[in-house]
C-alpha cells in the first residue's frame, strides 16, 4: 500500500463516523472553509479548471521529489472535496500520484460530485493533478 | 343543478384546482429522492408528464406504429391520422389560422435555427441588424450570431432594467429600417418576466422588421393567440408543457413560410425528384424532411388535451398563488435577493444569497429531495448583466403545492446556516 492509499483509508474511516448526510456535508463544508488559501501568484486565469457552475483553481510545485498542490474553489462543498484531494495527493511522489485513483470519493458517498463533470471541475481537477505529476517525472 | 365542472374531482367548490388529484396523474412525483419525498421545482427546464401522455406513447407503439404519409395500409393510416391530429390540436392551442402553419421540429431550438437558416439567410444581408433582448436563452442568441457572421449583419441587444423588464424606449431607439428581425422570448426562463410581445411586434412592424417570439416558457402558463398578437414566427417545445421531449413546433405566417426555402433535404419535403433536381412539397411538409418523431408527436396531443381539461386559467390561478407565497417567504430570508422582479411574471423565481454559492444550495437541497435549478440557466449574458455567475431557481407547475414551498424554504434556511 502506498502513502496515498493509506491517507485515503484514513479519510474513509473518518467519514464512517457520520450517520447523517448533514453531518457529512457539514464536515466537508468546514474543511472547505479551512483550506489553506492559494498563494496569490497562483490564482490566475491559466490555473482555472472550469466547470459549468463552479470554478476550481489548481497549481503545483515540485521539490525534493514531491509534488505540492494548491487549490481553491468559489463553491464551498467543491472546495471541501478539493481540500480532501489535496490531503490525499499533496506531498507525494509523482509515480504514486499517477498510479493511484481517488477511490475514497466513492467510499465516502461523494461519487456523484466527481461524475457531475459538467457542473464542477472536480474530475477535471483529478486529471489535471495527474497531468502535472506526469510532467514532473520527465 | 350541478354542472360537470362542479362535480369534477379536479375542481373544488370554489372553482380551484384540486392539486392532490392532479398529482395522482403524474407517476414520477410519487417517489423518494435521498430518502425524502421528491419536490420537483425545475419545471422551467422540463415539466413532468401526466400518465395520459406516457400511456399515449406506449399505446402508439402497441397499436399504430408505422411510417406516416407513405403507406396505404391501415397502420400507416392510423399513425398518419394521429400525427396530423396533433397538428390540428396545436393549431387550435395557439389559435393559428391553419394547421399547415404548424411545422413540427425537435423543439424550440431547432425551430429558431430553422428560421435563421432559411428566412434569415434569404432576407438578412450585409449591414442589416437583428435585435435580441438581454434576457434571451442561448437558443435565441447563438443562431442569430451564426446568421449575422454568415451574412455580415449585426446583432444588437435590447437592454433591460434592474427588475428584469425590457426598456421599451431603448428598444424604440434601436429600431430603424436596418433592423430586419427582432427575436425575443415571451417569458424569460431565468427571470420569469412576461414580455409585452404585442407592443414589441407592433413597433417592429412599423419599421418593416419580422418578429420571432420564443414561446418555450410561455405556453405552459399563458394563453397564446398568434393571430390576435399578429405574430410572425412563434416557437415552442412540448417538454415544457407536460408533453414528451424531442418534439416542438414552429408557427409562421403563411406568406412567410411559403416564401422561405426548405431547411433540410430528404424524404417528405419533396413533391418530385429526378436525377436532375427536385420540386418542393407544400406546407407544412416542405420543412419536415425525413421520418419525424411520430410517437412523441402523437403523445403531445394528450398533453394539450390535459391542459385544456384543467384549463389554463385555473392552472394560472394556482401557479400565481404559489408564486406569491414563495416570493413572500423567500424575500423574508436574510441576505436573499430575488433576481427578476418584473410586474408581469410567471411562476419562476431566481435568487441569489449573499456569501453563498448557488451550486452549494443545489447540492444541499438535493440531499433533501428538492430539485432546484442552479447555474446560469443558459442565459450567460443575462448573468453578466446582473453581475452574477448564476442563480438558484425554483419554477412551479400545476402539480406543485404550498407544502412543498414550505419544505424548500426550511431546507434553504438550513442550508444557509450550514454554509455561512
Ligand atoms: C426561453 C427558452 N428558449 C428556448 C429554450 C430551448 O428549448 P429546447 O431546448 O427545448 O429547444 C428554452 C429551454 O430551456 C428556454 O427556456
Amino acid at each position: 500500500m502506498n502513502a496515498i492509499e493509506t491517507i485515503q483509508d484514513q479519510v474513509i474511516s473518518e467519514f464512517e463516523l457520520f450517520d447523517e448526510w448533514d453531518e457529512k456535508y457539514g464536515y466537508i463544508i468546514e474543511i472547505g472553509k479551512k483550506l489553506t488559501p492559494m498563494p496569490d501568484q497562483y490564482k490566475v486565469q491559466e490555473n482555472i479548471i472550469r466547470g459549468c457552475q463552479s470554478t476550481v483553481w489548481l497549481a503545483s510545485e515540485y521539490k525534493n521529489g514531491l509534488v505540492t498542490y494548491y487549490a481553491e474553489s468559489d463553491a464551498i462543498i467543491v472546495k471541501g472535496l478539493v481540500s480532501l484531494l489535496i490531503k490525499v495527493y499533496s506531498n507525494q511522489e509523482p509515480k504514486d500520484i499517477i498510479s493511484t485513483e481517488p477511490y475514497f470519493i466513492e467510499s465516502i458517498g461523494m461519487k456523484q460530485h466527481l461524475s457531475m463533470t459538467r457542473s464542477n471541475g472536480l474530475s477535471a481537477m483529478v486529471k489535471q493533478m495527474k497531468i502535472e505529476a506526469l510532467a514532473y517525472m520527465n | 343543478m350541478n354542472s360537470t365542472a362542479e362535480i369534477s374531482p379536479y375542481v373544488d367548490h370554489n372553482g380551484n384546482l384540486v392539486v392532490e388529484r392532479i398529482r395522482k396523474d403524474f407517476p414520477i412525483l410519487n417517489q423518494r429522492i435521498n430518502d425524502k419525498p421528491l419536490v420537483y421545482f425545475d419545471n422551467a427546464a422540463s415539466t413532468q408528464k401526466p400518465k395520459v401522455v406516457i400511456d399515449s406513447i406506449s399505446n402508439y407503439y402497441q397499436t399504430m406504429n408505422a411510417n406516416i404519409h407513405r403507406g396505404i395500409h391501415t397502420l400507416a393510416e392510423r399513425a398518419t391520422v394521429a400525427y396530423e391530429d396533433t397538428r390540428i390540436s396545436l393549431q387550435k392551442f395557439i389559435n393559428a389560422s391553419s394547421s399547415e402553419q404548424i411545422i413540427f421540429t425537435r423543439g424550440a431550438t431547432e425551430a429558431i435555427n430553422l428560421i435563421a437558416s432559411t428566412y434569415g439567410v434569404q432576407n438578412i444581408a450585409q449591414g442589416d441588424c437583428i435585435l435580441v433582448s438581454a434576457m434571451e436563452h442561448h437558443s435565441n442568441i447563438v443562431p442569430w450570431q451564426i446568421l449575422a457572421a454568415r451574412v455580415g449583419a449585426q446583432v444588437k441587444i435590447i437592454p433591460i432594467n434592474d427588475s428584469g423588464e425590457l426598456i421599451l424606449e431603448a428598444y424604440q431607439a434601436l429600431l430603424n429600417e436596418k433592423v430586419k428581425l427582432v427575436a425575443v422570448n415571451h417569458v424569460s426562463n431565468t427571470l420569469g418576466t412576461i414580455n409585452p410581445i404585442e407592443t414589441i411586434t407592433e413597433l417592429a412592424h412599423k419599421v418593416g422588421a419580422v418578429v420571432v417570439i420564443d414561446g418555450a416558457q410561455s405556453v405552459s402558463h399563458l394563453d397564446i393567440d398568434v393571430q390576435a398578437l399578429d405574430i410572425d414566427f412563434f416557437v415552442l417545445s412540448s417538454h415544457k408543457f407536460y408533453g414528451p421531449t424531442g418534439i416542438g413546433a414552429l408557427y409562421g405566417k403563411k406568406h412567410l413560410l411559403e416564401q422561405m426555402p426548405p431547411y433540410h433535404g430528404g424524404g417528405e419535403m419533396i413533391k418530385e425528384v429526378t436525377y436532375e433536381g427536385f420540386s418542393i412539397n407544400e406546407l407544412p411538409y416542405k420543412f419536415e424532411a425525413g421520418t419525424p418523431n411520430i410517437a412523441d408527436t402523437v403523445a403531445l396531443k394528450s398533453a394539450i388535451d390535459y391542459i385544456n381539461f384543467l384549463s389554463k386559467d385555473k392552472i394560472r390561478t394556482h401557479e400565481n398563488h404559489l408564486l406569491n407565497y414563495a416570493t413572500s417567504l423567500l424575500t423574508a430570508i436574510d441576505g436573499l435577493k430575488i433576481i427578476g422582479t418584473a410586474k408581469e411574471k410567471v411562476s419562476v423565481i431566481s435568487f441569489v444569497i449573499e456569501g453563498v454559492h448557488h451550486q452549494d444550495i443545489g447540492i444541499l437541497l438535493d440531499q433533501k429531495g428538492i430539485a432546484l435549478r442552479t447555474g446560469h440557466h443558459c442565459t450567460q449574458p443575462l448573468m453578466g448583466r446582473f453581475g452574477i455567475s448564476g442563480t438558484s431557481r425554483a419554477s412551479f407547475a400545476v402539480y406543485n403545492t404550498i407544502e412543498e414551498i414550505d419544505i424548500m424554504v426550511d431546507a434553504l434556511k438550513n442550508a444557509i446556516k450550514m454554509l455561512r
